[in-house]
C-alpha cells in the first residue's frame, strides 16, 4: 500500500499499462509538454516520447474519431478530453461509430480505446466547464462508462479499461485530482461492472457515483450523529451497472437514496430508481429519494454553484424523507 | 507516364467498373420491382474513381467509404455476391446482414468500411494512419469522400491533423458535383476543391475522374509517397452523379444537358477505348459478358441466400448491458 493523490494513481496506471504494452499511446491536448491541465500525464512523455504521449491541435471531433479506427488497427489509444462539457463534440465518433461496430460488422473489429474526460462542479469554472454529462454516454449499448471515487478505483479501473476490449468512456472529476488514499502495491486492477460498499449501514442505502460518493459518507457521517445507519455503495461503473450490488442493499435497509452529480431530469439517478423499482420493489419501504444537479446551468459566483449542486446536506434531508 | 496501370491492370479496373455498373443497374431494377429494402445510393458514372483509386492497394491497406461505396468496395477487392448478400441484408453478407449497403466491412480486404455519416470516413482513415505510423507498418489508409463530405468541420480538422504528423493517408476526395440535391457551387466558394491542400501544406491534384488511367497514376504516386513517409496528398477526382441521390430521389434538380454531356463521357466506355489499343474488341466484349454475368450471379446467389436470426446476433453482440 502506499499512499497516493488520485492524479497520480491514474499517472501510475499509465506508466505502468505504456510499460507493460508498447501498443497503448495517449493523444489529447496538452498532454505531452506540459503533463496535461490537470498533471495527470506529467512526466510521461520524457519516458515514451513525443509519439506515444501526443499533444493535439483542438480538434475533439476527430480526435475521438480517430481514436476509434486507430484501436480497431492494432493500438491502444488512451484519449483525453480536458472537460467534460466538451464531450458533445466526441458524440458521433462515440455514439455512431465505436458503439455499432464490433456488433454491425459482425465481430470483424474490436476498439480498445480508453476515453478519459473530467467533469464536475464546485470549483466556480462556470457553466461550460463544470457539467456531468455521463447519461450522455451511458446510453449508449456499446459503450462501458466507469467513474472512480477513489485513487485506488482510479488506478485500479485506468488499467482495466486499457486492457478491456471494448471502449471504455471514463470519468474523473475535478475536485478528485488532490485527493489522497491508499493505492495497493505491485499489480492492481479493478473489474469493471463491480459496485463496492463504501461503508456498510442498515438503516438507508444511498447509491453514489464520483464526487458524490464523498458527499454520501459525509452524509453518513451526519446520519450516525442521529443514531442512523446508512450503507454508502459507490458503483464505480455507470455501464455495465452492478444491479446485483444495489439489490443487495435494498433488500437489507429496506430505503433507497440515489444521487449523481448530473442533472435530475433524465438523469444517470432516473435509471438508478427505476432499476430499484423493477428489482426490489417487494424490499421497499419508501419511495426512492433520487438527487442531481437542479435543472438549470451552473451559475459561476460560488453561493449560486452551491445552491445547484448535490452535496451532503441535501443527501441528509433525503435520507431522512425516506425514513419518515 | 509514370505509374500507368499495366495493360492487364487496366483490363481488370475495366472489368470491376462493369461488375459494379451491372449491380448499380439490378439494384435499380429491383427497386422498380419493390424487391429492395431502404434507401440504394449508385454511383453509376463515378465508378473510375473507387475502382481506379484502389487498384494499386494491398489487402493489407485500408479503406474508409462512403453511403456510396459499391465501387470502393469492389474496388478493393470484395466479392461481388457476399457484397450483394450483404445489400439485401442476408446471412451470407460481408456483416451477416447487419451492416446493410451503406456501412460494408471487410477486414480480410481492408474495406473498413461504409460510413453514412458524411465526412466521417476521413478523420477515420487518419485513426487509422495514425496507427499504422505507430507500428512502423508500411500500409497505407485511404478514404473516399465527396464534395458534399469535404464540407464538414471533421475534414479540416483531419486532413490540418494528417499533414502535422505526415501520416501515410490519401484523401481521395470523389467529386460527383452534388451533396444530396444541392450543387457543390452552393456549398462552396471555390471550384476546386484540391486548392485546399495548400493551406494544410500537403500536395493537392485535380484530375478527370472518369479516367481511370489519370486517376490510378496520381493516386499510385500519393501512395509511393505515403509509403515513403512523406505525409498525406489530396486527390480532387472529378465525376458526375448519374442516378440521383438514392433510390428515394424524384429528382428535377440535375439538369439534363449537363446530364447527356456526362453520358458521352462515361467511364466505362473511356477505359474501353483505351484497352482497344493492346486488346481487340472481340476479346473485351467478352470480359464486359463475363463481368456482367458474375453480377448477375451474385444476384442470383445472395437473394437465394437465408436471412439471418436475431437468437444468433444476440448471442454474439459486445455487450456493455446489465451484469446481472
Amino acid at each position: 500500500m502506499t499512499r497516493q493523490r488520485y492524479a497520480d494513481a491514474l499517472n501510475s496506471a499509465l506508466r505502468e499499462e505504456m510499460q507493460r504494452d508498447e501498443t497503448v499511446w495517449l493523444f489529447g491536448e496538452d498532454i505531452s509538454t506540459y503533463g496535461g491541465v490537470f498533471k495527470v500525464t506529467r512526466d510521461l512523455r520524457e519516458e515514451f516520447g513525443e509519439h506515444r504521449v501526443r499533444d493535439t491541435p483542438i480538434s475533439e471531433q476527430t480526435l475521438t474519431a480517430m481514436a476509434v479506427t486507430a484501436a480497431m488497427t492494432g493500438t491502444r489509444p488512451v484519449l483525453e478530453i480536458m472537460y467534460a462539457d466538451f464531450m458533445p463534440l466526441t458524440l458521433d465518433a462515440l455514439i455512431n461509430q465505436a458503439s455499432i461496430y464490433e456488433y454491425i460488422w459482425a465481430g470483424q473489429v474490436q476498439m480498445p480505446f480508453v476515453l478519459r474526460t473530467q467533469g464536475g462542479g464546485g470549483a466556480g469554472a462556470g457553466a461550460q466547464h463544470s457539467k456531468s454529462l455521463d447519461v450522455l454516454v451511458a446510453h449508449i449499448p456499446g459503450l462501458k462508462v466507469v467513474a472512480p471515487s477513489t485513487p485506488a478505483d482510479a488506478k485500479g479501473l485506468l488499467k482495466a479499461a486499457i486492457r478491456d476490449p471494448h471502449p471504455v468512456i471514463f470519468l474523473e472529476h475535478k475536485l478528485l485530482y488532490n485527493t489522497r488514499g491508499e493505492v495497493p502495491g505491485g499489480e492492481h486492477l479493478c473489474e469493471i461492472g463491480k459496485a463496492r460498499v463504501a461503508r456498510e449501514g442498515s438503516d438507508v442505502s444511498i447509491f453514489a457515483t464520483s464526487k458524490m460518493v464523498h458527499e454520501a459518507l459525509g452524509a453518513a457521517d451526519q446520519l450516525a450523529d442521529d443514531g442512523i445507519s446508512a450503507e454508502v455503495v459507490d458503483l464505480r461503473s455507470l455501464r455495465p451497472l452492478d444491479n446485483q450490488a444495489i439489490v443487495r442493499s435494498v433488500e437489507k435497509t429496506n430505503r433507497a437514496v440515489v444521487v449523481n452529480e448530473g442533472w435530475r431530469f433524465c438523469g444517470y439517478g432516473a435509471e438508478l430508481s427505476a432499476t430499484i423499482m423493477e428489482q426490489a420493489f417487494d424490499h421497499l419501504d419508501a419511495p426512492v429519494e433520487r438527487l442531481g444537479t437542479v435543472d438549470m446551468p451552473i451559475p459561476y459566483s460560488e453561493p449560486l454553484e452551491a445552491e445547484v449542486l448535490p452535496n451532503a446536506g441535501k443527501i441528509t434531508a433525503a435520507a431522512r424523507r425516506a425514513l419518515r | 507516364m509514370k505509374n500507368t496501370p499495366s495493360v492487364e491492370e487496366l483490363l481488370e479496373i475495366y472489368r470491376k467498373m462493369v461488375v459494379v455498373r451491372r449491380i448499380e443497374e439490378k439494384l435499380g431494377d429491383l427497386h422498380k420491382e419493390g424487391k429492395t429494402r431502404g434507401p440504394l445510393h449508385r454511383c453509376d458514372g463515378q465508378e473510375a474513381v473507387g475502382v481506379g483509386a484502389t487498384a494499386m492497394l494491398t489487402p493489407a491497406d485500408y479503406v474508409t467509404s462512403t453511403h456510396r461505396g459499391h465501387a470502393h468496395y469492389i474496388g478493393k477487392g470484395l466479392d461481388a455476391r457476399r457484397t450483394v448478400a450483404e445489400i439485401f441484408g442476408r446471412e451470407t453478407g460481408y456483416c451477416k446482414g447487419r451492416a446493410g449497403h451503406m456501412l460494408v466491412a471487410d477486414r480480410e480486404h481492408g474495406m473498413l468500411g461504409g460510413n453514412a455519416i458524411v465526412g466521417a470516413c476521413i478523420p477515420a482513415a487518419v485513426g487509422m494512419a495514425q496507427s499504422i505510423q505507430l507500428l512502423k507498418s508500411d500500409r497505407i489508409a485511404m478514404c473516399i469522400f465527396g464534395d458534399g463530405a469535404a464540407q464538414t468541420g471533421i475534414c479540416h480538422e483531419a486532413m490540418n491533423i494528417a499533414a502535422l504528423w505526415k501520416l501515410p493517408v490519401i484523401f481521395v476526395l470523389e467529386h460527383n458535383e452534388y451533396g444530396l440535391t444541392v450543387h457543390a457551387d452552393a456549398q462552396s466558394s471555390i471550384t476546386d476543391l484540391s486548392n485546399r491542400a495548400a493551406g494544410y501544406g500537403m500536395p493537392g491534384e485535380k484530375i478527370d475522374g472518369n479516367d481511370a488511367v489519370a486517376v490510378y497514376q496520381t493516386v499510385s504516386s500519393a501512395v509511393e509517397r505515403a509509403r515513403r513517409g512523406e505525409g498525406p496528398s489530396l486527390i480532387e477526382a472529378k465525376t458526375y452523379r448519374m442516378t440521383g441521390f438514392s433510390t428515394s430521389d424524384m429528382g428535377g434538380y440535375q439538369p439534363e444537358y449537363v446530364m447527356a454531356a456526362w453520358q458521352q463521357n462515361d467511364p466505362i466506355d473511356r477505359a474501353y477505348n483505351e484497352l482497344t489499343q493492346n486488346i481487340d474488341r472481340e476479346t473485351l466484349d467478352r470480359v464486359r459478358v463475363e463481368a456482367e454475368a458474375e453480377a448477375e450471379g451474385a444476384f442470383d446467389q445472395a437473394l437465394a441466400d437465408p436471412f439471418p436470426s436475431f437468437e444468433h446476433h444476440a448471442a454474439s453482440a459486445p455487450y456493455s448491458g446489465p451484469v446481472s
